[in-house]
């Protein structure tokens, strides 16, 4: 006999064959047949499935333009038309691979709201929250890095403003800024060092994120619209009354949402691929020219929240901080706050259904203020803007600094034993 | 379902919230149809004849081009190929970039994105708005780009255009400021150019329509491909919806 015995076996055959040398049934198991899901979930939870979803896309996209992508500054730009023009299919790989980034962002942004409406953060889960957070966070770098690859003149003057925010930093701060260009401009050198982030150091990190950010969340198993644990009723299998095998159920329930999803990525690949200009910039059909900047230096979309906030620092800050630092440092706190999250939230309750009226307001301006800041960064200034903006980054921050506040001294509704379907 | 129109409702508030930015110049409709394959083939001739001997097209193929457009590629060859190329090559030229930027100011950019890069209605706009003005070195400026580097190279067909300002006192009695109001137009010097301006607009509405095809080479592909995949992916998502059905039919 080999193998260790508690772990669940095939009888015969070729699969216990391999259950003795590697526990492929006990992982199917652990993972799929016998991992249960609250059965209540709703459209919220397809998020997450549809995340990993595009980041197999990207995945297998970004292996096929790399074969025809040459990450030179001599050559980028050229290539990139090579892809378009003369590499067969090179067109929709490479339209897949630069919408799959938007809606890469798009699904990771609802798949946080979900988080966030349904208290998917709180106890025991505040580890899936930060292994999450930190995939946010490479993958905004990764869009960061994958964006000059094109060699586009907005790739470059987006990596610009991007890298000189670094220099913001007192003392280091230039130094710094240089390291990471490798270059007193960004340059041919900068362009290879971001190419092998982003096709190598970063996925690796991401893809290591996802399996812990996974593991985490299949040892707590997965919230739900109500917040009420499906594990405190099990039937005498131990199994939650609640709960439904993720396979076959929700593997085919999450095929429909696939589907779905897929129709709405294929319009815009073949309809409207640069989706005017949000998905792909106009100024990024010229090669990079460090002479000419762009009329008008916006981030992508997904980026623009956070450079509204940027941009709404236009004051030093009690005369000790000058504006742009501070400005750094906001938008580096907007994203670092979000870690803390887990300890912020004091309510006794889950879900936002369970919530009181202070948590259902501060959520409402949060998202309203995340919007208004997403379409403030990516216009130009003017003066009422930026006063909008401030006040928007103020809300932002206070939803946060507050949250100890008001989830402690708001009413709360009971939830119930057991999850409710609607 | 609530929520929802509740999002959507935010949205358009903090959109609203924050005006539209408008371009100064008002650009004329180019009103180009990509289906039109003979005003395409009209527009690179146009393109070889007028465009290529200072601007190139570095990523667009001759070949391509003939296949796309649906002509002979020993035709495309024979008339539209000028030098020793190749029909499989890029569309350049022999003008060096130091010495263009001497005689231009700067060196003529390439033509391969430029509908990308500005869009058809400027590009279209661009081509027709060139204006005799004996203030800049050869002899023309633009409305739609002002103090522009190039000569007009179709006024052979266009013939010269002339800016005509005429001014009217402003008499509207509400305005508190008087002011005398500035009409310009732009109205082509009668029998100077080969063309009249119906057949001239034509004429750059073709060349604009095959700059649209240089740009987007696979737009007629992609709405071809598109539609079939959509309509794939239609009845997938609909067997999907059944077996899912079928599945949770003894859930609940």
């Amino acid at each position: 006999m080999a193998g260790n015995p508690d772990r669940s076996k095939a009888e015969t055959g070729i699969m216990r064959w391999i259950d003795d040398r590697f526990p492929l049934t006990q992982m199917w198991e652990d993972h799929m047949s016998k991992y249960y899901v609250p059965k209540n979930f709703n459209v919220w939870y397809l998020f997450g499935v549809l995340s990993l979803f595009i980041l197999v896309n990207q995945l297998l996209t970004g292996i096929w333009l790399t074969m025809s992508y040459e990450p030179t500054a001599e050559g980028a730009f050229a290539s990139i038309e090579y892809i378009m023009r003369d590499v067969e299919m090179g067109w929709i790989i490479r339209y897949m691979h630069s919408t799959g980034a938007s809606a890469f962002f798009a699904v990771i942004y609802l798949h946080m709201f979900r988080g966030l409406m349904y208290g998917s953060y709180k106890k025991p889960r505040e580890l899936i929250w930060l292994f999450g957070m930190c995939i946010y966070l490479v993958l905004m770098a990764e869009g960061f890095f994958g964006y000059l690859l094109p060699w586009g003149n907005m790739s470059y003057w987006g990596a610009q403003v991007i890298v000189s925010l670094f220099s913001a930093i007192p003392l280091i701060g230039e130094d710094l800024a240089q390291w990471i260009r490798g270059d007193y401009l960004i340059s041919g050198i900068t362009l290879n060092r971001f190419f092998s982030l982003h096709v190598i150091a970063l996925p690796i990190v991401l893809l290591g994120l996802v399996v812990l950010h996974l593991i985490a969340l299949h040892e707590t198993g997965s919230n739900n619209p109500d917040g009420v644990e499906i594990k405190n009723h099990k039937d005498v299998n131990g199994v939650p009354l609640d709960g439904v095998p993720m396979h076959p159920y929700f593997v085919v329930k999450d095929l429909v949402g696939i589907g779905i999803f897929l129709i709405v990525f294929c319009l815009i690949i073949f309809f409207f691929p640069e989706m005017g200009g949000y998905f792909i910039e106009k100024p990024n059909y010229e090669p990079a020219n460090p002479l000419k900047t762009p009329e008008h230096i916006a981030p992508v979309w997904y980026y623009t929240p956070f450079y509204a906030m940027l941009r709404a620092c236009t004051f030093n800050f009690w005369g000790m901080i000058d504006a742009k630092f501070f400005g750094v440092i906001v938008m580096a706190g907007s994203i670092a706050i979000l870690f803390v999250l887990p300890w912020l939230d004091r309510s006794p309750v889950r879900s936002m259904r369970y919530k009181g009226v202070l948590s259902r307001i501060g959520l409402a301006s949060f998202v309203v203020c995340f919007i208004t800041l997403g379409i403030l960064g990516a216009i130009p200034t003017t003066e009422e803007r930026t006063l909008l903006a401030q006040i928007a980054t103020g809300i932002y921050f206070l939803f946060f600094i507050l949250m100890p506040f008001y989830t402690r001294i708001e009413a709360t509704k009971t939830p119930p034993e057991r999850i409710t379907i609607t | 379902m609530k929520k929802l129109i509740l999002m959507a409702f935010i949205t358009l508030v903090s959109s609203s919230l924050i005006a539209a930015v408008g371009t100064s110049v008002k650009l004329q409709d180019a009103n180009i149809d990509i289906q039109d394959q003979q005003s395409r083939q009209k527009g690179m001739k146009t393109f070889v004849n007028y465009c290529l001997g200072c601007h190139s097209a570095q990523y667009q193929r001759y070949e391509r081009a003939a296949e796309d457009l649906g002509m002979p590629v020993d035709l495309v060859l024979e008339h539209l190929v000028f030098s020793d190329q190749k029909v499989g090559e890029h569309m350049t030229n022999a003008m060096r970039s130091n010495q263009a930027a001497k005689w231009f100011g700067a060196p003529p950019p390439d033509l391969t994105n430029s509908v990308n890069l500005r869009g058809s209605d400027w590009v279209y706009s661009y081509l027709l708005s060139f204006y005799a003005d004996s203030d800049r070195p050869y002899g023309v400026n633009n409305t739609v780009f002002e103090n522009v580097g190039m000569p007009n190279v179709l006024s052979e067909l266009q013939g010269i255009q002339e800016r005509v300002c005429q001014t009217t006192p402003n008499e509207d009695e509400h305005n508190n400021e008087p002011s005398d109001v500035i009409n310009c137009q732009l109205k082509v010097k009668a029998d100077t150019g080969v063309m009249t301006p119906v057949e001239f607009e034509e004429t750059v509405r073709d060349l604009t329509n095959f700059m649209a095809y240089m740009s987007n080479p696979n737009a007629a592909a992609s709405k071809r491909i598109g539609i079939y995949t959509i309509l794939f992916l239609l009845l997938l998502t609909t067997l999907f919806y059944f077996l899912y059905k079928e599945y949770w039919r003894d859930i609940k």
